[in-house]
């Protein structure tokens, strides 16, 4: 028999249960300690309800299941797990840090802070993602920001696994979700795509940068629908300070079709680290919602949809963001166009590439480096003009392509950070020919190659004759 | 394989982790690609939820490994088409089966057709019950494949977890006291928790027989610690396979699925 009630003192499987910490809509949350773990342990058992509302039990199984899965800074590390039949609690790690709720009473806050804030949660959602989880009650409440800066995401009793089997779908027949958060694919109970935490995620950002609701608190299934065809204020009409750019991204968030926002969290993150790559559409100008007359038409057209669309959904495959590591140094122009052509058979394999350029000029550690050269041209606006003058023959459409002129004494280190804080799919770097003083020094695209957390493809070509090939 | 005799008290978990094989159809190739993964998995015990034969070109060397791995502790299932090879009787198969099972029938002495007589319906061991096809009627042979069929088949059994084969099909099914079966098609190599108050049922892929449109062999694990569930696909030498069965003189249909896997 199923034994669920626990009080404080109690020792279960070795946990000694003191107070109770939180009490949510589906669990108990009490602190805890165990003689093999130094930190404080949280120790989440369900609730007990009346009658049959199944919702908690199911919640607590998938989170269960879930939880112990996934890894990473971005989420709660778990001990162990009670076996549900005999006595089911998760216990894991205490986070140390806040939740971002009590942002909300202090939003809006400045637009710096909301772009800090969202580049946080949206890497947080690349590495759920990746893990093959959707969230899907991404809300203020179940975000902790750690004390050493990384958000982390809690409460996992309405995710979906893609490879484990759906309990909460097979159970209800109802939306799950927090209202004001919920998105429209999960207001149509479709559980099983990514893009609905990148809705979530907006409505959490529109809410701390103009500091209202975009779709204020629903009461009813009813209400619900009525972010399916009704678009929100525009931010910037509340808040003037916000951005062009900072709307664009909130908005496209926000967008009712899945397929209209940002595909992956890794895109999201990438646009908000990078405002100068961000595309303005009429979104980051909006300053009005639109006529009751399109609302209408597009209430219509949403009423005429059928229960639940099929959502083809390859995050893994899509929208790769490819960061391309040219070369520009003189005497290497042989190898400068064999990446281009590396980088264009790239571009015709793939859809929907973004594609980062970037070029690392290098610093000296002992020499103070002047920002004009002899000719009084500024280095480092001449090194973009070159890199922007590299990818023209590849014409990509402007808004899937940005350039970046890094500083660093250390290039290796500098490309790898780059890579990695922009979520790269994939890394193109040439290789020089090999010489004795490369195989003394060491070379940056061995290093890149040794240390990146992605795909690398290394492009060599041979020196024409009559170069210098060292 | 650990030794597992010693230890034996209440409480104390006997097998650990359990290997899956079901609807081997006599195929030498797909077994001894499965069994080579299997032992690389840690296993201490495995269990055949029946059609060791059938189809395939190999019934004496299957049968063979199969009763060695019985007197090991193996737990051994009697399928229709064993049932139906030990005594020749083909009543309720199609052209190709009763081809085959004449064949197979030919091809086995009699103390190994005894020994597929000899297999039990179905077993059942801790929370676990093992049977070929649905549980409901097992010598019926019915054929579990959609949530109804599942579902009578878990209302059949007290036991929290049952695993079955028969449909060459893998799939995975769960189902609480108040709420209808539902259905989950597995991914291969993606280990499934079998938790919370419900009852699951695992219906194992065919190994020597696969009918999902993938031509690899299908086998699953059980880690009774974990409590978790994994299907998984092994490819195989399906040439070498097809051309003993041609060379067999059984039905040509019968080799030119595997390499399609239907």
């Amino acid at each position: 028999m199923t034994k669920m009630d626990v009080k404080p003192g109690e020792i279960i499987d070795g946990y000694l249960v003191e107070e109770q910490v939180h009490v949510g809509g589906m669990a108990i949350i009490f602190s805890a300690r165990h003689p093999d773990i130094e930190d404080k342990v949280l120790f989440k058992v369900p609730k007990i309800l009346d009658g049959d509302d199944a919702t908690a039990i199911v919640g607590f199984e998938m989170e269960m299941m879930i939880l112990p899965r996934l890894s990473g800074i971005h989420v709660p590390k778990v001990y162990s797990v009670g076996d549900y039949a005999r006595r089911p609690y998760i216990a894991m790690e205490f986070i140390d840090g806040e939740t971002l709720y009590p942002k909300l009473a202090e939003s809006p806050l400045p637009p710096d802070e909301v772009v800090s804030i969202a580049t946080k949660v949206a890497t947080a959602l690349v590495d759920l993602h990746r893990q093959k989880v959707i969230h899907h009650d991404i809300k203020p409440s179940n975000i902790v920001m750690r004390k050493t800066g990384e958000a982390a995401l809690i409460d996992f009793g309405l995710s979906r696994h893609l490879e484990m089997p759906d309990l909460l779908e097979a159970e209800f027949a109802l939306p799950m979700g927090t209202a004001p958060y919920i998105s429209p694919e999960q207001v149509r109970q479709n559980r099983s795509d990514p893009r609905s935490d990148i809705f979530s995620l907006g409505v959490v950002l529109y809410h701390l940068a103009t500091g209202e609701r975009p779709f204020g608190l629903p009461q009813s299934r009813q209400a619900l629908k009525t972010r399916m065809w009704r678009d929100p204020v525009p931010p910037r009409k509340i808040r003037p300070d916000i951005a062009p750019w900072l709307q664009e991204i909130i908005l496209r968030c926000l967008e009712p079709n899945p397929a209209k926002r940002y595909q992956t969290a890794a895109r999201l993150a990438f646009s908000l680290q990078h405002p100068e790559s961000v595309k303005l559409t009429e979104r980051a100008h909006r300053l009005k919602r639109d006529n009751l007359l399109v609302a209408l038409r597009r209430w219509l057209k949403a009423r005429a949809l059928p229960p639940v669309e099929p959502q083809p959904y390859a995050s893994t495959t899509s929208d790769a963001i490819i960061v391309v590591c040219v070369d520009l140094s003189e005497g290497f122009e042989y190898l400068a166009e064999a990446l281009r052509i590396e980088t264009q058979r790239v571009l015709s394999a793939q859809a929907d590439v973004r594609l980062a350029c970037i070029n690392v000029m290098k610093l000296s550690a002992v020499f103070m480096q002047d920002a004009f050269d002899s000719a009084g041209r500024n280095i480092h606006v001449q090194r973009l003009v070159e890199l922007k003058d590299w990818a023209r023959p590849l014409s990509i459409d402007p808004d899937k392509v940005s350039f970046h002129v890094l500083e660093a004494m250390d290039i290796s280190e500098s490309l790898l950070d780059f890579a990695r804080n922009s979520h790269a799919d994939q890394i193109l770097i040439c290789a020089r020919g090999r010489s004795n003083l490369r195989r003394y020094l060491g070379s940056v695209s061995s290093e890149v190659v040794a240390r990146a957390h992605c795909t690398v493809t290394v492009v060599r070509a041979v020196a024409p004759s009559g170069t210098a090939a060292a | 394989m650990r030794e597992t005799g010693q230890d034996v008290g209440i409480g104390v978990e006997l097998f650990m982790r359990i290997c899956f094989f079901s609807d081997i159809h006599a195929n030498r190739e797909a077994f001894d690609a499965c069994f080579a993964h299997a032992v690389r998995q840690n296993i201490d015990r495995f269990v055949f939820l029946g059609d060791l034969v059938g189809y395939g070109a190999d019934p004496v060397y299957i049968v063979d490994r199969v009763a060695e791995l019985q007197k090991d502790g193996a737990s051994v299932i009697l399928g229709n088409h064993d049932a139906a090879a030990a005594t020749g009787n083909v009543e309720g198969m199609n052209e190709y089966a009763s081809a085959a099972i004449a064949w197979t029938h030919a091809a086995l002495d009699q103390p190994r057709r005894d020994f597929l007589s000899g297999l039990e319906m179905k077993i059942e061991e801790e929370d676990r019950l093992y049977v070929h096809a649905e549980a409901g009627a097992p010598t019926q042979w019915r054929y579990v494949g959609d949530a109804e069929s599942a579902e009578r088949s878990l209302r059949a059994t007290r036991q929290r977890l049952t695993f079955c084969g028969h449909i060459h099909i893998p799939q995975l099914f769960h189902m609480t006291a108040t709420k209808p079966a539902k259905f989950f098609a597995p991914h291969a190599g993606a280990p499934i928790p079998l938790v919370g108050q419900r009852q699951w049922l695992a219906v194992l892929g065919s190994v020597g027989q696969p009918r999902d449109k993938n031509p690899s062999a299908a086998y699953g694990v059980l880690d009774t610690v974990k409590n978790e569930f994994t299907f998984l696909r092994v490819p195989y030498d399906v040439e070498e396979a097809a051309r003993k069965i041609h060379e067999a003189g059984l039905p040509q249909i019968l080799a030119a699925r595997l390499f399609i896997g239907r």
